[in-house]
């Protein structure tokens, strides 16, 4: 998974000193949308093909869904405090 | 929202196929997506890389506004932690990783789907999928109750993209860069904070 990391940071560097070749953005979009869609059609074919999952989904939902409201409320919450101390206009 | 669509298309195209066993066995025994995952996290780097707007927004930055992607961070990571305490089969170490998506499912689900296997994948897809969903329908409230740092902190990573424009409709212009300064941070640790978490 490092190597993944590794790649990205490498990305990261050759995007930068390559940015005023504005050209190469527009397929970048695309390749970037092209790879999305192949690797989730991959997740979905691996998870379509594995029973196990397939079978549990609807509980695999909620577990996820439960996650997300924990996610958000958290988030939200702490938000609220920083808001308040930091970015609020003072009285 | 229309390229979220074809996103799950894609997903949900990928389950039928699955499980009706339409595709050569050979397609699945070659661990293509682990090359597939490779390009795309180099073409999401040379994109942040290039991506001029992004590097202005980080620049001009003033200093309190690194603590909002760090509230996001925090406040997300509580909220799963808590979360997975009523999760029999999810460790706390995989809501964490879960959490760490922040919103960016198309990522996230395949990373996750490579460290911490399938069944997490499909977690952190639907997890971070609704938490989008939560901000593009939840910001009004939101705003209204915890004040205009909370759409931000919900879209988590998605607020530099997809749910930027209802946030800025909603909050003014003057938080669009907070919002896409914590956006771009979010999508960027996203990668390295989910193989931290799940790796030790």
């Amino acid at each position: 998974m490092f190597t993944v990391l590794l790649l990205m940071t490498l990305g990261i560097v050759l995007g930068y000193l390559t940015r005023n070749k504005s050209g190469a953005a527009k397929y970048l979009d695309r390749l970037i949308n092209a790879a999305i869609y192949l690797l989730l059609l991959l997740l979905g074919i691996s998870v379509g093909s594995n029973e196990t999952i397939i079978r549990n989904l609807g509980t695999l939902g909620l577990k996820a869904i439960a996650l997300t409201t924990g996610a958000v409320a958290g988030s939200v919450g702490l938000s609220y405090f920083t808001y308040k101390l930091f970015f609020a206009p003072k009285e | 929202m229309k390229n979220s669509l074809i996103i799950v298309g894609f997903f949900v195209l990928g389950i039928l196929a699955g499980i009706y066993s339409l595709l050569p066995e050979a397609l699945l025994k070659n661990d293509l997506s682990a090359y597939a995952l490779y390009v795309l996290m180099f073409l999401v780097g040379m994109g942040i890389g290039a991506d001029k707007k992004a590097w202005e927004v980080l620049k001009s930055a003033r200093l309190k506004i690194i603590l909002v992607p760090l509230t996001v961070i925090i406040g997300t990571l509580i909220g799963v932690a808590f979360i997975s305490i009523f999760l029999k089969d999810i460790s706390l170490r995989e809501s964490l990783a879960v959490g760490a998506g922040f919103g960016y499912y198309s990522l996230s689900s395949i990373f996750i789907s490579q460290i911490g296997g399938k069944t997490l994948g499909v977690v952190a897809l639907i997890s971070n999928i609704s938490r989008e969903i939560i901000t593009l329908l939840g910001t009004p409230l939101l705003l209204r109750y915890f004040g205009k740092l909370a759409p931000i902190a919900s879209g988590g990573a998605t607020s530099m993209d997809t749910t930027l424009p209802v946030i800025t409709k909603f909050t003014g212009k003057e938080y669009a860069v907070i919002s896409v300064f914590s956006g771009i941070v979010l999508t960027i640790l996203v990668p390295f904070l989910v193989t931290f978490i799940l790796k030790f």
